[in-house]
């Protein structure tokens, strides 16, 4: 199992990232956003959060132009697996991989604390080891969270079950910290290779910071 | 030649920003405001002279970098 995880100037996560998978037993490689290819045996690509080119513009919109962004769209045509964190995901609906954008959060501050996620579809490979309905806890930490999407892009998200994951409390009731569209935390493409969110998985994977909860999730990558 | 590019969110979409300040007007007793919407300006230097080519190469940026066409609308002016 290889995870590919790919570094901007200004990506921070890149290193947890690889910390976290490499304690689930993958093999990783950090790739610079300068490379032109990206390795042919990765199982699945990484785009680390962070703040890639300082959010200048708009946050994830330089770093869509970066040399590496045609071999990612590449793979992702190819079937391939990516995952967006954070900024990452940012960076993937600037580039048109996945649906929507991501606006300044609705308070305007900076949020960074847990987060009660509720599991809205696990038919996927990514929250495959969750139930629906499962409630999980992670970390979020952005300025820029906001989802954002039309009413029509918002009725085929629900029609092909692309919505994974939307913000709650302890109980699981709707609870919305940043003014997400219909509390969205996290969505997927039509065809289900492409995936991003705002929280943080790789920040919780070990009960002495607070969660466990993302083994659960970076597990469903794994072979 | 210079292109002024306006780039603002789209009507309809939530502009916290604006929102903020027209709260904090308020508070400073300028009420006579219905509503702040925030924008951003980017200034470009062309070195070129047909305002045609110009406009269309600008438009070009704003659909590829300048906005983010889900959430915003951009406006050229040529000067």
């Amino acid at each position: 199992m290889k995870v590919s995880i790919l570094q901007f100037p200004g990506t921070n996560c890149e290193y947890d990232t690889q910390h976290a998978f490499e304690s689930l037993g993958a093999h990783t490689e950090i790739i610079w956003h300068k490379s032109e290819t990206i390795p042919s045996d990765t199982d699945l690509l990484v785009v680390a959060g962070g703040f890639s080119y300082g959010d200048y513009l708009r946050s994830g919109a330089i770093a869509k132009f970066s040399p590496v962004m045609k071999a990612v769209s590449a793979y992702a045509k190819e079937g391939g697996k990516i995952l967006g964190i954070c900024n990452g995901f940012q960076v993937l609906t600037e580039a048109g991989l996945l649906p929507g954008a991501l606006k300044r959060n609705e308070h305007l501050h900076f949020i960074s604390k847990h987060h009660h996620l509720r599991v809205q579809s696990n038919e996927n490979i990514f929250l495959q080891k969750l139930n629906n309905g499962d409630i999980v806890n992670i970390p979020i930490a952005h300025h820029d969270g906001n989802y954002y999407i039309d009413d029509a892009g918002l009725s085929e998200l629900k029609a092909n079950g692309q919505i994974l994951l939307t913000y709650c409390d302890e109980r699981g009731n709707e609870k919305n910290p940043n003014g997400s569209v219909e509390s969205i935390a996290g969505v997927c493409n039509k065809e289900k290779n492409i995936f991003g969110l705002m929280p943080h998985p790789e920040r919780a994977m070990e009960l002495i910071l607070g969660s466990d909860d993302g083994v659960k999730m970076l597990q469903g990558f794994l072979k | 030649m210079k292109a002024i590019v306006n780039v603002s969110l789209k009507a309809g979409v939530l502009d916290s920003q604006g929102k903020a300040v027209h709260h904090a007007l308020d508070s400073l007793h300028f009420n006579g405001v219905e509503d702040v919407r925030i924008g951003k300006q980017i200034v470009l230097k062309l070195n070129e002279n047909d305002k045609e080519k110009a406009m269309a190469d600008v438009t070009k940026m704003c659909e590829e970098l300048l906005a983010n066409t889900v959430i915003e609308d951009y406006e050229i002016e040529l000067v």
